[in-house]
């Protein structure tokens, strides 16, 4: 297989066959979580169920209890890796390009100078947070191989794609193809690990917050 | 089956979409740690929350996961051990007030305590549960209270109390509108209280009773984690209130009984109640607002308030207790952390019932202690028996001079006399 | 003396000086990257160089390779070579028809059997026995394989010859294939294009001239000279790529600013080719410059890699549809699955014994 047919087959089967995994794993993880059910509690209720679930889906996301400094490195670091990475994902011009493609329409891009720093930022972050797993005691006795997978299926695409964009050690088809590629172990490992979190955290916040609605708890 | 499996049996019936969830969704980034008083107060990476459960944890993948059970298919997977649980019983019981500050930090929204009272189903059906957790359960089932107080202890505080007041304490008075519950450690150490609520509900005018046959609201059932012998404590209290036919029954000042009582119960039993369930703090802000409740004179005192955690984070009654504290303390002032956020005495979720956790339990206490040092108070009021207790023990190991006080009886210290 | 059969006096006798010569080698050293002092060396080299026998066979082709080399008015480099060279065998060009013309490309095969270069270009239709495409009754595959024999070397000018190019693009109704897939034993080298820059077909023969051996070639047998970057890599448009500045559509703003054409599908980032350095008809231009995305020509496959027009981040196949199957399908199994799991936690709670305090 020459450089172009594989190219052009992480940009088609390849990329079938990874969407396949991922909404398939992601559809079955997701709805299957959910269909386990839970009893309806019998006693009556204070508050609204619905409301504050859905109230702590969105809220979760900036409520912050006091912290150590060990809690603060994480918080600060996780929120530059997500928003970085999502920065990155949703408004580079070429990543919107292709979600176009996929979507039928789009939204416009960010300046590149944006991007480059949220991709700088995110990539640091990622790499003080491998760091931090392995010498901060709490993470390392939580942590297990999906952990340390994870983040290099995570940390890959990232590369990769600054890579591409600043012309940095191979060339564009081969950097493009290994971006496209790391893309797509990446689509294929978040259903069946830790990473299904993207979407299985706002159905845990629901819980958790439709459990103190209930009780009329108001953070 | 024998223990191991019935353990195992029991997280097998309790987990649930919610803990399927909050598995799923675990990222590892130990941010629950820092809201552990355990973690915080001892640095031990063992206490972390989300740690606690991974028996748990490993039973939800192995049990519940299309590739845990492929890999339990291929003999891949390392099977939950008797040892494993015996090793997990300490960090389950004795490191854990199921005071539920984890559930507020966890930022992917785990509810991790939640996730503790139904470990503890399977822990105590395999039969790794504290020595002194059983001890107080087979007193609670036996003698009808974990304190072994009984009926005739509290009809001497009954007898006294009509005494002291000249008022009738109601007994077993069917159609009474409300049905007061105590905890084991009102009717063991703070016997106040039966004349304080005789007192205020008089000038209120409030119709109530107390049951012979459930007059205790502790529920060591529902902290050793097992629905079974909560569902039997919880009943003699509804079978009482149901028999009497009274509007509603009144949670002592006790958190876990107020869990047990107002959120748990109809579960347990299964099916809802005949009544409500108020906090008896809701009920004196109830009757405040209602202009039935007053109180005359201040108390100058610098105090404040020990936030019980199944009243507030568990249990949404925050602002009640407020209402109350301003009509007859001026110099109250708030702990840092105060309200939702408050952090826990130390001895809740049955550690106050666990001898072996008691250094533990005395060590994690420096959390109240650096909360109380930096508002510099003479007297605390809590609304929960065994926070009372907790707090009190505390304050001793550190040489603190601090009174502690209930807050319906401090209400009841400053009531107005009776209108005629 | 002067050997008759050189170039330089074959120049002479047509009246190109020395001096044209020695701009043309410099040229040719430019192209390929080689030292600067190399021009001189090639001159030499050149210049004593015997004429080598080419034959240049034309298979499925559309003679545009054929044109790109020779359609020029005035001398130019492309006019030189065929100086450098004697063209023995190429049946648009020669002059001869019919058996005469057969008959001389048996000649040259013979005479320089082992010596000569074969030029193709055009791909092979192998499909129904290569009955697809045939010369005098022969068919292509037939005579490639008997000019392959004593070919000292095989130029495959043009992607058809190179890749399979077009004739062996989807559906591939002729089987065609490129020269490569069918010689093993000869070196090849492979000038792909839809044409290929003349330059480059001029380069690469001169490299064998001076040097007698083939230039580098890339993992696609392609002169790294030429193919060793990409258009994207030296294209005046590339600082509004770096910006992040796109023209959206052909008659935008961003389009008359002369922005970086990616969304419109430009392939430049991935086309190794050296159209944005030497550029086409006497440096005029090319495609870029004249506001279209580059086609990716030289690549392989280029005609069957998705449309034109869609950028390169685009998905090359649906997956629109493949998802939504897929999440039907994962949904259905999430239902199927999770109904045996509540019946495993039935069965749990049926097995449950009865908690009591002696058990405690």
């Amino acid at each position: 297989m020459n450089p172009q047919d594989l190219l052009y087959w992480v940009r088609g089967t390849g990329l079938q066959i990874a969407a396949a995994i991922f909404v398939l794993g992601m559809s079955y993880r997701m709805l299957h979580l959910v269909l386990l059910g839970r009893k309806k509690s019998l006693a009556i209720p204070r508050g609204s169920e619905w409301a504050y679930g859905l109230r702590i889906m969105w809220q979760r996301s900036f409520v912050l209890p006091e912290l150590s400094a060990r809690g603060k490195f994480t918080v600060v670091a996780g929120y530059i890796f997500h928003l970085g990475f999502l920065i990155t994902l949703f408004f580079l011009s070429q990543h919107i390009d292709m979600l176009r493609a996929i979507l039928k329409f789009g939204w416009p891009a960010l300046p590149r100078s944006v991007i480059d720093i949220a991709a700088i930022l995110s990539i640091a972050a990622m790499i003080a947070l491998l760091v931090h797993r392995i010498i901060d005691p709490v993470k390392r006795l939580l942590s297990d191989f999906q952990d340390y997978l994870t983040w290099a299926l995570t940390f890959l695409p990232l590369l990769t794609g600054f890579m591409l964009l600043r012309s940095i050690g191979f060339g564009y088809t081969t950097l493009l193809t290994l971006h496209i590629l790391s893309v797509e172990l990446l689509l294929i490992a978040i259903p069946f690990t830790k990473l299904a979190h993207m979407f299985s955290t706002f159905v845990s916040r629901w819980y958790n917050g439709a459990s103190a609605g209930f009780r009329g708890v108001k953070a | 089956m024998n223990t191991l499996q019935r353990g195992i049996n029991a997280m097998i019936e309790q987990i649930d979409a919610p803990i399927a969830t909050f598995f799923t969704s675990c990222v590892h980034c130990g941010l629950c740690a820092d809201s552990c008083l355990f973690y915080t107060e001892t640095q031990d990476p063992k206490f972390t929350p989300i740690y606690k459960l991974e028996p748990l944890r490993r039973i939800w993948q192995q049990e519940y996961t299309f590739w845990g059970k492929l890999m339990s298919q291929l003999g891949l997977s390392k099977p939950v051990t008797d040892a494993e649980l015996a090793a997990w019983e300490p960090l389950v019981y004795d490191s854990c007030t199921l005071c539920g500050r984890c559930s507020l930090a966890c930022p992917v929204g785990n509810d991790i305590v939640y996730m503790v009272r139904k470990m503890r189903e399977g822990m105590v059906a395999s039969g790794h549960a504290p020595e002194g957790l059983k001890g107080a359960t087979q007193r609670a089932i036996g003698l009808g209270s974990p304190m072994g107080v009984n009926l005739n202890t509290l009809m001497a505080h009954i007898h006294n109390t009509e005494k002291e007041t000249g008022l009738s304490v109601p007994l077993d008075k069917e159609g009474a509108d409300y049905m007061m519950v105590l905890s084991s450690a009102e009717i063991a150490e703070y016997s106040e209280i039966v004349s304080a609520v005789t007192r205020i509900f008089h000038q209120a005018g409030v119709s109530w009773t107390m049951a012979s046959d459930g007059f205790e609201g502790t529920n060591s059932g529902i902290q050793i984690g097992s629905s079974d012998l909560a569902a039997e404590l919880l009943s003699r209290v509804v079978r009482a209130a149901e028999r009497l036919k009274v509007k509603y029954v009144i949670s002592p000042e006790c958190g876990h009984a107020y869990t047990a009582l107002r959120w748990e119960g109809p579960n347990l039993i299964g099916r809802p109640y005949h009544f409500e369930v108020i906090h008896i703090i809701e009920l004196l802000d109830q009757l405040r607002s209602e202009g039935r409740l007053r109180t005359e004179g201040l108390d100058e005192t610098r105090m404040t308030f020990h936030d019980p955690c199944q009243m507030v984070r568990r249990g949404g009654v925050v602002e009640q207790p407020r209402n109350l504290l301003h009509m007859v303390a001026p110099n109250f002032v708030e702990m840092p952390d105060a309200g939702i956020q408050n952090w826990c005495c130390g001895g809740g979720g049955g550690v106050s019932a666990n001898e072996r956790a008691e250094p533990l339990r005395i060590k994690v206490f420096s959390r109240k202690k650096a909360q109380l040092d930096a508002i510099g108070v003479d007297t605390i009021v809590t609304s929960c028996s065994n926070c009372r207790t907790m707090l009190l023990d505390g304050l001793e190991h550190n040489s603190m001079n601090l009174n502690v006080v209930g807050l319906t009886e401090l209400i009841a210290e400053h009531l107005a006399p009776a209108s005629k | 003396m002067a050997d008759h059969d050189s170039l330089e006096h074959r120049l002479a006798e047509q009246g190109i000086s020395r001096r044209a010569f020695l701009k043309f080698c410099a040229a040719m050293a430019s192209l390929m990257a080689l030292p600067p002092g190399s021009a001189v060396a090639i001159a030499a080299a050149l210049a004593k160089a015997k004429r080598p026998s080419v034959i240049w066979l034309s298979f499925q082709e559309c003679t545009g390779c054929t044109e790109s080399l020779t359609r020029s008015h005035s001398p130019t480099l492309e006019s030189l070579i065929f100086d450098m060279i004697s063209l023995d065998y190429h049946h648009t060009l020669q002059a001869a028809s019919g058996f005469a013309a057969e008959k001389s490309r048996d000649d040259a095969m013979q005479a320089y059997y082992g010596k000569y270069l074969l030029l193709v270009d055009g791909s092979i239709p192998t499909k129904d026995g290569g009955v697809y495409s045939t010369i005098a009754g022969r068919s292509n595959l037939d005579l490639l394989h008997e000019a392959a024999k004593g070919a000292a070397a095989i130029v495959a000018v043009g992607t058809c010859a190179a890749f399979g190019g077009i004739p062996m693009a989807k559906p591939n109704p002729t089987g065609a294939v490129a020269v490569s897939d069918l010689i093993k034993d000869k070196p090849i080298i492979n000038i792909s294009g839809c044409p290929p820059i003349p330059a480059v077909i001029t380069g690469v023969l001169a490299h064998y001239l001076t040097f007698g051996e083939l230039p580098a070639l890339d993992e696609l047998g392609r002169p790294k000279a030429f193919y060793g970057e990409t258009i994207h890599d030296h294209c005046y448009r590339r600082p509004f790529y770096d910006q992040g500045k796109f023209a959206k559509t052909f008659d935008d703003e961003g389009a008359r600013n002369g922005w970086c054409l990616y969304e419109l599908g430009c392939k430049g980032p991935t086309t190794h080719n050296a159209c944005a350095t030497t550029k086409w008809n006497g440096g005029a231009g090319f495609p870029i410059e004249a506001g279209h995305g580059c086609l990716g020509c030289s690549e392989p496959n280029f005609w069957d890699a998705g449309s034109f027009y869609a950028p390169l981040p685009a998905p090359s196949a649906d997956v629109t549809t493949i998802a939504e199957v897929a999440a039907v399908t994962g949904a259905a199994a999430a239902v199927a699955l999770s109904a045996l799991d509540r019946a495993k936690k039935k069965r749990a709670q049926q097995a449950h014994e009865k908690l009591t305090v002696k058990d405690l």
